[in-house]
Protein backbone atom coordinates (compact mmCIF):
# COMPACT_ATOMS: atom_id res chain seq x y z
CA UNK A 1 0.00 0.00 0.00
CA UNK A 2 1.18 3.29 -1.28
CA UNK A 3 1.96 5.97 1.70
CA UNK A 4 -0.72 8.15 -0.08
CA UNK A 5 -3.35 5.40 0.41
CA UNK A 6 -2.47 4.74 3.51
CA UNK A 7 -2.87 8.27 4.82
CA UNK A 8 -6.06 8.96 2.89
CA UNK A 9 -8.16 5.76 3.94
CA UNK A 10 -9.24 7.48 7.09
CA UNK A 11 -11.09 10.03 5.79
CA UNK A 12 -13.83 8.40 3.80
CA UNK A 13 -13.23 4.80 3.02
CA UNK A 14 -11.93 3.31 6.59
CA UNK A 15 -13.02 6.38 8.75
CA UNK A 16 -12.71 5.70 12.36
CA UNK A 17 -16.14 7.15 13.39
CA UNK A 18 -18.46 6.78 10.01
CA UNK A 19 -17.47 3.40 8.79
CA UNK A 20 -15.45 1.08 11.71
CA UNK A 21 -17.76 3.00 14.72
CA UNK A 22 -15.00 3.40 17.16
CA UNK A 23 -14.56 5.87 19.71
CA UNK A 24 -18.03 6.65 19.94
CA UNK A 25 -18.37 8.08 23.35
CA UNK A 26 -16.40 11.31 22.44
CA UNK A 27 -18.09 11.61 19.04
CA UNK A 28 -21.23 12.10 20.82
CA UNK A 29 -20.12 14.27 23.93
CA UNK A 30 -18.35 16.67 22.45
CA UNK A 31 -19.52 17.65 19.16
CA UNK A 32 -21.80 20.12 20.62
CA UNK A 33 -20.25 22.69 18.27
CA UNK A 34 -17.77 22.60 15.51
CA UNK A 35 -14.93 23.84 17.53
CA UNK A 36 -15.09 21.36 20.28
CA UNK A 37 -15.16 18.71 17.94
CA UNK A 38 -12.34 19.93 16.04
CA UNK A 39 -10.39 20.21 19.66
CA UNK A 40 -11.38 17.00 20.40
CA UNK A 41 -10.28 15.53 17.12
CA UNK A 42 -7.05 17.19 16.74
CA UNK A 43 -6.17 15.99 20.73
CA UNK A 44 -7.12 12.62 19.85
CA UNK A 45 -5.04 12.74 16.50
CA UNK A 46 -1.89 14.08 18.80
CA UNK A 47 -2.70 10.91 21.15
CA UNK A 48 -3.19 8.40 18.01
CA UNK A 49 0.65 9.25 15.94
CA UNK A 50 2.35 9.72 18.68
CA UNK A 51 1.40 6.68 20.37
CA UNK A 52 1.42 4.87 17.33
CA UNK A 53 5.27 6.29 16.71
CA UNK A 54 6.18 4.64 20.21
CA UNK A 55 4.50 1.43 19.93
CA UNK A 56 6.46 0.95 16.28
CA UNK A 57 9.41 1.96 17.95
CA UNK A 58 9.80 -0.57 20.64
CA UNK A 59 7.46 -3.26 19.31
CA UNK A 60 10.59 -5.76 19.84
CA UNK A 61 11.44 -4.67 22.83
CA UNK A 62 7.62 -5.88 24.39
CA UNK A 63 6.86 -9.76 25.30
CA UNK A 64 4.22 -10.40 23.32
CA UNK A 65 2.18 -11.37 27.10
CA UNK A 66 2.54 -8.21 28.25
CA UNK A 67 1.38 -6.09 25.06
CA UNK A 68 -1.77 -4.39 25.97
CA UNK A 69 -0.90 -3.32 29.27
CA UNK A 70 2.40 -1.83 27.84
CA UNK A 71 0.52 0.23 24.64
CA UNK A 72 -1.97 1.39 27.79
CA UNK A 73 1.00 2.78 29.37
CA UNK A 74 2.15 4.51 26.41
CA UNK A 75 -0.70 5.79 25.56
CA UNK A 76 -1.75 6.90 28.84
CA UNK A 77 1.68 9.18 28.84
CA UNK A 78 0.89 10.93 25.65
CA UNK A 79 -3.01 11.60 27.16
CA UNK A 80 -1.76 12.87 30.41
CA UNK A 81 0.40 15.36 27.93
CA UNK A 82 -2.21 16.84 26.06
CA UNK A 83 -4.20 16.69 28.88
CA UNK A 84 -1.69 19.15 30.65
CA UNK A 85 -0.75 20.97 27.69
CA UNK A 86 -4.58 22.11 26.75
CA UNK A 87 -4.80 23.02 30.58
CA UNK A 88 -2.09 25.08 30.46
CA UNK A 89 -3.16 26.98 26.96
CA UNK A 90 -6.66 26.35 26.37
CA UNK A 91 -8.25 26.24 30.08
CA UNK A 92 -11.56 27.38 28.07
CA UNK A 93 -11.91 24.24 25.48
CA UNK A 94 -10.49 21.91 28.28
CA UNK A 95 -13.43 23.20 30.28
CA UNK A 96 -15.72 22.35 27.92
CA UNK A 97 -14.50 18.95 26.96
CA UNK A 98 -13.91 17.74 30.70
CA UNK A 99 -13.86 14.28 31.12
CA UNK A 100 -13.40 13.47 27.59
CA UNK A 101 -9.64 14.95 27.61
CA UNK A 102 -8.55 11.57 30.23
CA UNK A 103 -11.01 9.60 28.78
CA UNK A 104 -9.12 9.39 25.31
CA UNK A 105 -7.24 6.69 27.14
CA UNK A 106 -9.75 4.65 26.38
CA UNK A 107 -10.85 4.94 22.86
CA UNK A 108 -10.80 2.14 20.76
CA UNK A 109 -9.44 3.59 18.08
CA UNK A 110 -5.77 4.44 19.87
CA UNK A 111 -5.62 1.06 21.19
CA UNK A 112 -6.97 -0.43 18.08
CA UNK A 113 -4.29 0.93 15.94
CA UNK A 114 -1.50 0.47 18.27
CA UNK A 115 -2.79 -3.18 18.14
CA UNK A 116 -3.67 -3.95 14.57
CA UNK A 117 -1.35 -1.46 12.63
CA UNK A 118 1.86 0.01 14.79
CA UNK A 119 2.63 -3.31 16.06
CA UNK A 120 3.43 -4.99 12.99
CA UNK A 121 4.51 -1.80 10.79
CA UNK A 122 7.59 0.52 10.67
CA UNK A 123 7.79 3.52 12.45
CA UNK A 124 7.10 5.72 9.40
CA UNK A 125 3.96 3.91 8.00
CA UNK A 126 2.57 3.54 11.56
CA UNK A 127 3.21 7.59 12.04
CA UNK A 128 1.13 8.17 8.33
CA UNK A 129 -1.34 5.41 9.64
CA UNK A 130 -1.80 7.54 12.87
CA UNK A 131 -2.20 10.98 11.03
CA UNK A 132 -4.90 9.99 8.69
CA UNK A 133 -6.45 7.82 11.06
CA UNK A 134 -6.49 10.87 13.81
CA UNK A 135 -7.20 13.33 11.26
CA UNK A 136 -10.35 11.04 9.56
CA UNK A 137 -11.63 11.01 13.46
CA UNK A 138 -11.39 14.67 13.74
CA UNK A 139 -12.71 15.37 10.31
CA UNK A 140 -15.61 13.44 11.15
CA UNK A 141 -16.07 15.09 14.83
CA UNK A 142 -15.66 18.34 12.90
CA UNK A 143 -18.58 17.81 10.25
CA UNK A 144 -21.13 16.11 12.84
CA UNK A 145 -20.17 19.25 14.93
CA UNK A 146 -21.34 21.73 12.30
CA UNK A 147 -24.04 20.17 11.30
CA UNK A 148 -25.19 20.05 15.10
CA UNK A 149 -24.31 23.66 15.74
CA UNK A 150 -25.91 24.49 12.64
CA UNK A 151 -29.53 23.02 13.29
CA UNK A 152 -29.48 23.86 17.09
CA UNK A 153 -27.92 27.41 16.88
CA UNK A 154 -27.91 28.32 12.99
CA UNK A 155 -24.30 28.80 13.65
CA UNK A 156 -20.64 26.85 12.14
CA UNK A 157 -17.83 27.92 14.14
CA UNK A 158 -19.50 30.37 16.17
CA UNK A 159 -20.28 32.40 12.71
CA UNK A 160 -24.21 32.92 12.21
CA UNK A 161 -25.82 31.59 9.11
CA UNK A 162 -29.69 31.10 9.82
CA UNK A 163 -31.79 33.57 11.62
CA UNK A 164 -35.25 32.26 13.66
CA UNK A 165 -36.27 29.79 15.58
CA UNK A 166 -34.02 26.45 15.64
CA UNK A 167 -34.16 22.82 17.25
CA UNK A 168 -32.38 23.43 20.30
CA UNK A 169 -32.46 19.60 20.77
CA UNK A 170 -29.51 19.21 18.36
CA UNK A 171 -26.88 20.92 20.53
CA UNK A 172 -28.60 18.36 23.44
CA UNK A 173 -28.30 14.94 23.89
CA UNK A 174 -30.39 13.16 21.69
CA UNK A 175 -29.25 15.67 18.76
CA UNK A 176 -26.08 13.94 18.53
CA UNK A 177 -27.51 10.62 18.19
CA UNK A 178 -30.00 11.58 15.29
CA UNK A 179 -28.01 13.66 13.49
CA UNK A 180 -24.64 11.38 13.63
CA UNK A 181 -27.58 8.14 12.30
CA UNK A 182 -28.46 10.16 9.44
CA UNK A 183 -24.69 10.92 8.63
CA UNK A 184 -23.70 7.28 8.86
CA UNK A 185 -26.36 6.12 6.80
CA UNK A 186 -25.68 8.91 4.12
CA UNK A 187 -21.96 7.61 4.05
CA UNK A 188 -23.19 3.62 3.76
CA UNK A 189 -24.82 5.03 0.65
CA UNK A 190 -21.83 6.71 -0.39
CA UNK A 191 -19.30 3.88 0.01
CA UNK A 192 -22.04 1.73 -1.69
CA UNK A 193 -22.15 3.61 -4.89
CA UNK A 194 -18.63 4.25 -5.29
CA UNK B 1 -31.85 12.00 51.69
CA UNK B 2 -27.84 12.57 50.06
CA UNK B 3 -27.90 8.92 48.93
CA UNK B 4 -31.42 9.17 47.35
CA UNK B 5 -30.60 12.28 45.35
CA UNK B 6 -27.16 10.76 44.65
CA UNK B 7 -29.12 7.68 43.49
CA UNK B 8 -31.96 9.47 41.60
CA UNK B 9 -29.75 12.22 39.25
CA UNK B 10 -27.64 8.56 38.64
CA UNK B 11 -30.03 6.72 36.87
CA UNK B 12 -32.54 8.90 35.48
CA UNK B 13 -31.22 12.54 35.33
CA UNK B 14 -27.71 12.20 34.38
CA UNK B 15 -28.06 8.57 32.77
CA UNK B 16 -24.63 7.86 32.06
CA UNK B 17 -25.65 6.49 28.69
CA UNK B 18 -28.48 8.74 27.01
CA UNK B 19 -27.02 12.00 28.64
CA UNK B 20 -23.21 11.71 29.13
CA UNK B 21 -22.66 9.02 26.71
CA UNK B 22 -20.28 6.78 28.08
CA UNK B 23 -19.99 3.57 27.43
CA UNK B 24 -21.56 4.02 23.99
CA UNK B 25 -19.61 1.09 22.68
CA UNK B 26 -21.46 -1.59 24.31
CA UNK B 27 -24.60 -0.13 24.29
CA UNK B 28 -24.52 -0.24 20.57
CA UNK B 29 -22.83 -3.18 20.51
CA UNK B 30 -24.16 -5.78 23.00
CA UNK B 31 -27.66 -4.73 22.57
CA UNK B 32 -29.30 -6.79 20.56
CA UNK B 33 -31.32 -8.67 22.82
CA UNK B 34 -32.41 -8.28 26.81
CA UNK B 35 -30.81 -11.70 28.63
CA UNK B 36 -27.09 -10.54 27.31
CA UNK B 37 -27.70 -6.70 27.90
CA UNK B 38 -28.79 -7.96 31.38
CA UNK B 39 -25.66 -9.90 31.15
CA UNK B 40 -23.55 -7.19 30.19
CA UNK B 41 -25.27 -4.79 33.03
CA UNK B 42 -24.22 -7.01 35.98
CA UNK B 43 -20.81 -7.70 35.10
CA UNK B 44 -20.30 -3.29 34.18
CA UNK B 45 -22.08 -3.23 37.64
CA UNK B 46 -19.57 -5.83 39.81
CA UNK B 47 -16.63 -3.93 38.01
CA UNK B 48 -17.19 -0.31 37.90
CA UNK B 49 -18.19 -0.60 42.16
CA UNK B 50 -14.74 -2.56 42.64
CA UNK B 51 -13.31 0.02 40.51
CA UNK B 52 -14.55 3.22 41.92
CA UNK B 53 -13.92 1.67 45.40
CA UNK B 54 -10.12 1.07 44.61
CA UNK B 55 -9.50 4.17 42.63
CA UNK B 56 -10.59 6.40 45.10
CA UNK B 57 -8.45 4.86 48.15
CA UNK B 58 -5.93 5.24 45.17
CA UNK B 59 -6.17 8.61 44.56
CA UNK B 60 -6.52 9.60 48.42
CA UNK B 61 -4.27 7.40 50.21
CA UNK B 62 -1.37 7.67 47.59
CA UNK B 63 -1.88 10.16 44.81
CA UNK B 64 -3.00 13.21 47.02
CA UNK B 65 -0.32 12.75 49.66
CA UNK B 66 2.19 12.41 47.49
CA UNK B 67 1.57 15.43 44.67
CA UNK B 68 1.04 13.07 42.02
CA UNK B 69 -2.30 14.25 41.32
CA UNK B 70 -1.25 14.39 37.07
CA UNK B 71 -0.32 10.68 37.31
CA UNK B 72 -4.43 9.63 37.83
CA UNK B 73 -5.41 9.45 34.39
CA UNK B 74 -2.25 6.37 33.88
CA UNK B 75 -2.88 4.87 37.50
CA UNK B 76 -6.47 4.70 37.28
CA UNK B 77 -6.43 2.95 33.74
CA UNK B 78 -3.80 0.29 35.33
CA UNK B 79 -5.62 -0.16 38.72
CA UNK B 80 -8.76 -0.87 36.37
CA UNK B 81 -7.37 -3.21 33.53
CA UNK B 82 -5.45 -5.02 36.86
CA UNK B 83 -8.72 -5.58 38.72
CA UNK B 84 -10.73 -7.05 35.59
CA UNK B 85 -7.75 -9.75 35.10
CA UNK B 86 -7.69 -10.04 38.64
CA UNK B 87 -11.63 -10.53 39.07
CA UNK B 88 -11.85 -12.71 35.73
CA UNK B 89 -9.08 -15.33 37.44
CA UNK B 90 -10.99 -15.21 41.33
CA UNK B 91 -14.25 -15.94 39.80
CA UNK B 92 -12.72 -18.44 37.47
CA UNK B 93 -11.71 -20.12 40.78
CA UNK B 94 -14.58 -19.32 43.16
CA UNK B 95 -17.41 -19.33 40.88
CA UNK B 96 -17.68 -21.02 37.83
CA UNK B 97 -21.13 -20.48 37.42
CA UNK B 98 -20.65 -16.58 37.52
CA UNK B 99 -17.96 -17.05 35.19
CA UNK B 100 -19.94 -18.35 32.86
CA UNK B 101 -22.58 -15.86 32.95
CA UNK B 102 -20.19 -12.76 32.69
CA UNK B 103 -16.63 -13.93 32.08
CA UNK B 104 -17.14 -12.85 28.24
CA UNK B 105 -18.41 -9.60 29.09
CA UNK B 106 -15.13 -9.36 31.58
CA UNK B 107 -12.19 -7.96 28.81
CA UNK B 108 -14.85 -5.65 26.75
CA UNK B 109 -14.87 -3.79 30.26
CA UNK B 110 -11.53 -2.98 30.57
CA UNK B 111 -11.84 -0.33 27.36
CA UNK B 112 -15.15 0.73 28.41
CA UNK B 113 -15.62 4.21 28.83
CA UNK B 114 -18.00 4.23 31.43
CA UNK B 115 -15.77 2.92 34.31
CA UNK B 116 -12.84 5.08 33.91
CA UNK B 117 -15.49 7.79 33.72
CA UNK B 118 -16.93 7.03 36.78
CA UNK B 119 -14.31 6.48 38.80
CA UNK B 120 -13.02 10.08 37.59
CA UNK B 121 -16.49 11.57 38.35
CA UNK B 122 -16.14 10.25 41.74
CA UNK B 123 -12.96 12.37 42.49
CA UNK B 124 -14.42 15.46 40.63
CA UNK B 125 -17.26 15.46 42.49
CA UNK B 126 -15.59 14.80 45.83
CA UNK B 127 -17.40 12.27 47.00
CA UNK B 128 -16.20 10.30 49.92
CA UNK B 129 -16.27 6.45 49.63
CA UNK B 130 -19.16 5.61 50.54
CA UNK B 131 -20.86 8.43 48.48
CA UNK B 132 -18.73 7.05 45.44
CA UNK B 133 -19.85 3.71 45.45
CA UNK B 134 -23.09 4.09 46.30
CA UNK B 135 -22.95 6.58 42.86
CA UNK B 136 -20.69 3.94 41.34
CA UNK B 137 -23.54 1.29 42.28
CA UNK B 138 -26.43 3.35 40.85
CA UNK B 139 -24.95 3.96 37.42
CA UNK B 140 -24.41 0.89 36.67
CA UNK B 141 -27.99 0.77 37.67
CA UNK B 142 -29.13 3.62 34.90
CA UNK B 143 -26.42 1.93 32.30
CA UNK B 144 -28.25 -1.60 32.49
CA UNK B 145 -31.83 0.27 32.55
CA UNK B 146 -30.44 1.68 29.18
CA UNK B 147 -29.19 -1.03 27.80
CA UNK B 148 -32.20 -3.36 28.38
CA UNK B 149 -34.71 -0.70 27.43
CA UNK B 150 -32.99 -0.33 24.01
CA UNK B 151 -32.68 -3.98 23.41
CA UNK B 152 -36.65 -4.41 24.00
CA UNK B 153 -36.89 -1.81 21.34
CA UNK B 154 -34.10 -3.38 18.85
CA UNK B 155 -35.86 -7.08 19.29
CA UNK B 156 -38.92 -5.14 17.86
CA UNK B 157 -36.93 -3.03 14.93
CA UNK B 158 -35.84 -6.63 13.29
CA UNK B 159 -39.01 -7.05 12.54
CA UNK B 160 -40.20 -3.57 11.17
CA UNK B 161 -39.23 -2.73 7.60
CA UNK B 162 -36.89 0.09 7.68
CA UNK B 163 -35.43 2.13 4.80
CA UNK B 164 -32.54 -0.15 3.15
CA UNK B 165 -29.84 3.06 3.68
CA UNK B 166 -31.02 3.29 7.51
CA UNK B 167 -30.55 -0.55 8.32
CA UNK B 168 -28.20 -1.29 11.20
CA UNK B 169 -26.44 1.47 13.04
CA UNK B 170 -28.27 4.36 11.69
CA UNK B 171 -31.34 3.78 12.91
CA UNK B 172 -30.44 2.20 16.22
CA UNK B 173 -28.45 5.95 16.40
CA UNK B 174 -31.82 8.06 15.48
CA UNK B 175 -33.96 5.00 18.13
CA UNK B 176 -31.52 5.48 21.45
CA UNK B 177 -31.58 9.66 20.13
CA UNK B 178 -35.26 9.28 21.14
CA UNK B 179 -34.72 7.14 23.39
CA UNK B 180 -32.72 10.36 24.84
CA UNK B 181 -35.48 12.65 24.28
CA UNK B 182 -37.65 10.57 26.73
CA UNK B 183 -35.32 10.81 29.66
CA UNK B 184 -35.00 14.66 29.00
CA UNK B 185 -37.86 14.49 30.28
CA UNK B 186 -36.20 13.54 33.99
CA UNK B 187 -34.60 16.77 34.04
CA UNK B 188 -35.29 19.10 36.57
CA UNK B 189 -36.50 15.84 38.61
CA UNK B 190 -33.81 16.55 41.81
Amino acid sequence: MSQVKNFTKGFIKENPVFVLLLGMCPTLGTTTSAINGLGMGLATAFVLTMSNLVVSLVKSQIPDKVRIPSFIVIIATFVTIVELVMQAYVPALYEQLGIFIPLIVVNCIVLGRAEAFASSHTPWSSVIDGLGMGLGFAFALTILGSVRELLGSGAIFGFHMIKGNLMLAFVLAPGAFIALGYIIAVINRINKNA
Amino acid sequence: MEYFVIIISAIFVSNIVLTQFLGICPFLGVSKNISTSIGMGAAVMFVMTLATMSTWLFQYYLLNPFGLGFMQTIVFILVIAALVQMVEIILKKVSPALYQALGVYLPLITTNCAVLGVAILTIQKQFNLIEGTVYAISTAIGFTLALVIFAGIREHLDLMEVPKGMRGVPIALVVAGILAMAFMGFTGLV
